[in-house]
């Protein structure tokens, strides 16, 4: 299980709006490979974490290896640290199973430090 | 020639005619109706009636795109969709050029097949993961790359020596006139 350390400090409190949900047309949309669309999209960072747990696994592998995930977490959000620590697990060379656990720890760990974070202030 | 109401009644020669245009759209009224045995001026008429009733819908060139040197590849989608949202979609697909072919079908599950072209693989996904995916009602989508093509040609109307008048009585709402017609819709 991957730990993050996530250093939030100087976040700018707006970034909280990455716990808003964006339009349609902004959402991620998961594939299995190319052109072939599992039916499932988010269109939050907490629907990301639902997906990554219930979509295909093929479908983590095929994104993250395409590095589809941080450029929609950057392009869209905004959270480059967020986007930064999947793009590292693109060399842990993980599949299946093991690959999903990482990317929902991952992304698990960094909403509950945002949440905690928008507490506090 | 025989007409109806909002229908056109094709007939033997009307055929014979869309056949000679089919296998070459370039050929003068003159060279048909020497084919046909029958005069350039009756050959005129019948184009123009069936163009004005959009039987005929246009003229248009079949080009083999890798001898013009066009980075391309073709896939077919099919495209899963929620009932209500079925025409929405179909509709919608048909505006976009990278789209040539869309045809609903109903097997299982309502289903739209499109084909489409893109230049490479990554612009094909980009297309469809931008476009198609978000659109309202698509619950998924399977496609295959075409690897390699064996055949493109437009099916004949039917054989020469063995057609029928009554089996051709196409039926055409002038409303739809050079529009929809037949629900399929060619680039």
């Amino acid at each position: 299980m991957i730990s993050v350390k996530w250093d939030l400090k100087e976040m700018d409190i707006e970034k909280l709006e990455v716990l808003k949900t964006v339009p349609r047309d902004k959402a991620f949309y998961f594939f299995t490979s190319i052109g072939n669309y599992t039916g499932k999209s988010a269109a939050s960072l907490e629907e990301f974490l639902q997906m990554v747990r219930d979509v295909n696994v093929k479908s983590l592998e095929f994104h993250l290896y395409r590095g589809d995930f941080e450029k929609w977490l950057n392009e869209v959000f905004g959270v480059q640290e967020l986007a930064e620590e999947l793009k590292k697990l693109r060399t842990s060379n993980l599949f299946g199973e093991q690959l999903r656990s990482c990317i929902y720890s991952v992304v698990e760990s960094y909403l509950k430090r945002l949440k905690e974070h928008g507490a506090q202030h | 020639m025989k007409v109806k109401s909002n229908s056109l009644i094709l007939d033997s020669i009307d055929l014979k005619i869309l056949e000679a245009l089919m296998e070459d759209a370039r050929q003068t009224y003159t060279m048909i109706g020497k084919r046909l045995g029958i005069a350039h001026s009756t050959v005129y008429d019948r184009i123009k009636r069936m163009e004005e009733y959009g039987i005929i819908k246009k003229y248009t060139t079949l080009i083999d795109r890798e001898k013009a040197g066009a980075k391309c590849i073709t896939a077919v989608m099919t495209i899963y969709t929620d009932p209500k949202e079925s025409e929405n979609i179909a509709e919608k697909l048909c505006e976009y050029p990278q789209i040539c072919e869309v045809y609903t079908s109903l097997s299982e599950e309502l289903q739209i097949i499109a084909k489409i072209m893109a230049e490479d693989q990554e612009s094909l996904h980009e297309f469809i993961a931008k476009f198609i995916a978000p659109l309202q009602g698509v619950l998924r989508i399977r496609t295959s790359i075409v690897t390699k093509k064996f055949k493109e040609t437009i099916p004949r109307l039917a054989n020469n020596n063995n057609i029928r008048e009554s089996a051709f009585a196409i039926k055409h709402d002038k409303r739809k006139m050079g529009l929809e017609g037949d629900g399929y819709r060619k680039t």
